[in-house]
């Protein structure tokens, strides 16, 4: 069986959803098998339209900071997260999401990108996956 | 068996590895990737995911700050 890697994204911040693209990105190309959970903040950015609108975690304001990241990652050629998401499944990456906080928020499975998750569950089933993995984050 | 190219020149972090595997997923066993690129980090990378997956590294070399890396599957 191959290494496995179970990424928490907590934080919709745009910046961290990168980071946890970016490593999952890599942990699949590496060989390994990951799983994102994408749960409170950061189940906002699976609601359709959702996944480029997080803001930027420090010196945001209001959207101004944000705007001079995205341009600096543009003239950089930084991938879109768009592109991320799509490598990520494209490498058999799996996508689950955080049933609770979809009750808590009023979250549909419809609001969200129903194609890109595997599933919908709980806290049971991110251990259940984490207890076999060698690597974990809380993003 | 055949030869597939990946230009990867101008792509960073972590796009030159996605490539590398999205191609070698695709390959035959047998067949040789060629991934062309210029962020420094890959170069050394790329090697390591080739390691992992257990397959051949070819061959890395680099002129002028572009490097090529050749992987058999």
């Amino acid at each position: 069986m191959a290494d496995k890697a179970t990424i928490i994204v907590h934080s919709g911040d745009m910046d961290k959803v990168y980071s946890a693209f970016i490593i999952a990105n890599g942990a699949l190309a590496m060989g390994m098998e990951v799983s994102l959970f994408f749960t409170f903040w950061g189940l906002q950015r699976i609601k359709k339209g959702g996944l480029e609108k997080g803001p930027l975690s420090k010196m945001n304001m209001l959207g101004l900071g944000k705007w001079m990241v995205k341009r600096k990652m543009k003239k950089a050629h930084v991938a879109s997260l768009e592109r991320m998401i799509q490598d990520f499944k494209e490498l058999g990456g799996k996508i689950l999401a955080c049933d609770m906080t979809m009750d808590i928020m009023g979250i549909k499975k419809e609001d969200l990108r129903e194609d890109l998750i595997s599933d919908y569950c709980g806290v049971g089933t991110y251990l259940n996956e984490a207890r076999d993995s060698k690597i974990t984050l809380f993003i | 068996m055949s030869e597939i190219k990946v230009d990867c020149s101008g792509e960073i972090c972590p796009v030159p590895l996605v490539e590398t595997r999205k191609a070698l997923r695709k390959a035959n066993e047998g067949d040789i990737v060629e991934v062309t690129g210029t962020h420094p980090s890959s170069k050394k990378e790329i090697p390591m995911a080739v390691k992992a997956l257990g397959l051949k590294l070819l061959d890395v070399e680099e002129t002028g700050g572009v490097w090529k890396i050749r992987i058999q599957k």
